[in-house]
C-alpha cells in the first residue's frame, strides 16, 4: 500500500513537473500572442499630439528616453522609430516608439514595451511614458479612440 | 519518504500555479528623482551649431575608444556603437581561487571559477541636439554594458553612472572636436 501510494506521488510530481516546464501554451503560439485586442492594444500604446513637427518629436522621445536610463539602439527619421533599452534588476527593458501623421494637424506617438520576456499591455508604464514627453514637448497628449 | 513526496508535490504544484505569470515593476517608464543629475553627468554643450562636426567628433571619439559603430542617424543626431571586452576582475578570481581551494581542503569540489566575470559588452549612445541657447549644441552620451560570466551566463546588465567615465569621455570629445577643426 505504501510502495503504490509512492508510485502515484512520483508520477503526479513527474507530470506536473513536465507542465512547469514546457510551460501553457506551444512556444510558436507565441507569435501571435497577444492579452489585449488589436484595438485595445492600439488605444492604451497611443497617443495623439498637436503638432506636424515629426523631426521635432522624434528628438523629443531621443531625449524622453534617455531621461528614463534608456539607451538609444537605433532610430530613423523617415520612418518615425526610435528603438532604446535599458535594464532595470538585471533584466533588458525594449522600448519602441513610432511618430506618424494624422491627418493634417496631428501626429500619433505610439509606444510598445517588452519586459525580459514579456509584453508590456498594461496602461500604467504607458500613461507614465506619455506623461514624460508632454512635459518634455510642452504639449498634451490626446487619448485616440 | 511519502512525506518527502507529499512536500515534493505540493512545492510543484505551486510552481504550477504561479505558471506562466512574471511580474514586474510598473513605475519602470516613470521619471526618476536623480534624472535631472543625470542629465548634468552625461551632457555637455558646446559653441558650435553645427551638428554634423559634433556627430563626426563623436565618432571620432568612440573609434579612439576601440568602438565599433552600430547605427546612426545624423537627421536626429544620433550614434550607437559597442564593444566587446575582457571583464575578468583580479579580486573574483582571488576569491574563486579560494573558495577552489578551502572545497578541496574540505575534500568537495567547487566551480567557482565558472561563476566569475569572463567577457562583457560595452554599448555606448550619443545624441546631439540644437541648444535652447542659440549657437550651441548639446550632446548626451550613456553608457550600458553586459557582463558573462566563465559559463556563458549573463551575470550582470547596467547603466553606467560613474562620474569619472563621463568626465573621461567629454574630455577626449573636446581634444576631438579640436583635432577636426584642425583637420587631424
Amino acid at each position: 500500500m505504501k510502495t503504490s501510494a509512492c508510485r502515484m506521488l512520483i508520477l503526479s510530481v513527474v507530470t506536473l513537473s513536465s507542465f512547469t516546464l514546457f510551460g501553457c501554451v506551444s512556444s510558436k503560439q507565441q507569435l501571435l500572442a497577444t492579452n489585449e485586442s488589436q484595438v485595445q492594444i492600439r488605444s492604451i500604446q497611443t497617443r495623439a499630439f498637436d503638432t506636424t513637427d515629426k523631426k521635432k518629436m522624434l528628438r523629443t522621445v531621443i531625449s524622453t528616453l534617455q531621461d528614463l536610463d534608456f539607451v538609444i539602439d537605433r532610430a530613423d527619421l523617415m520612418i518615425g522609430t526610435v528603438t532604446g533599452s535599458k535594464f532595470t534588476a538585471n533584466t533588458l527593458l525594449k522600448l519602441s516608439v513610432t511618430v506618424r501623421p494624422r491627418e493634417k494637424t496631428q501626429l500619433l506617438v505610439r509606444a510598445n514595451a517588452q519586459y525580459g520576456l514579456k509584453a508590456i499591455e498594461d496602461p500604467e508604464p504607458y500613461q507614465d511614458f506619455f506623461g514624460a514627453l508632454e512635459k518634455a514637448i510642452f504639449l498634451t497628449a490626446h487619448q485616440v479612440d | 519518504m511519502v512525506q518527502f513526496f507529499k512536500r515534493s508535490l505540493v512545492g510543484v504544484l505551486a510552481i504550477s500555479l504561479v505558471g506562466c505569470a512574471t511580474t514586474y515593476p510598473k513605475d519602470f517608464l516613470k521619471l526618476s528623482e536623480s534624472h535631472l543629475q543625470n542629465r548634468q553627468l552625461q551632457m555637455r554643450q558646446y559653441d558650435t551649431q553645427n551638428e554634423a562636426e559634433i556627430i563626426s567628433a563623436c565618432a571620432g571619439v568612440l573609434q579612439d575608444l576601440g568602438f565599433t559603430l552600430d547605427d546612426s542617424e545624423s537627421e536626429l543626431g544620433l550614434v550607437v556603437a559597442s564593444k566587446d571586452r575582457d571583464a575578468t576582475d583580479a579580486g573574483q578570481v582571488a576569491i574563486a581561487t579560494m573558495s577552489v581551494i578551502l572545497s578541496a581542503l574540505g575534500g568537495a569540489s567547487s566551480n567557482a571559477f565558472e561563476k566569475i566575470d569572463k567577457t562583457q559588452k560595452i554599448r555606448a549612445s550619443i545624441v546631439s541636439n540644437p541648444s535652447l541657447d542659440s549657437g550651441k549644441t548639446v550632446v548626451r552620451v550613456t553608457f550600458q554594458r553586459i557582463i558573462w560570466n566563465a559559463r556563458g551566463d549573463v551575470s550582470r546588465m547596467e547603466t553606467l553612472k560613474d562620474v569619472e567615465l563621463y568626465q573621461g569621455f567629454f574630455e577626449r570629445l573636446s581634444k576631438s572636436i579640436f583635432l577636426e577643426a584642425h583637420k587631424i
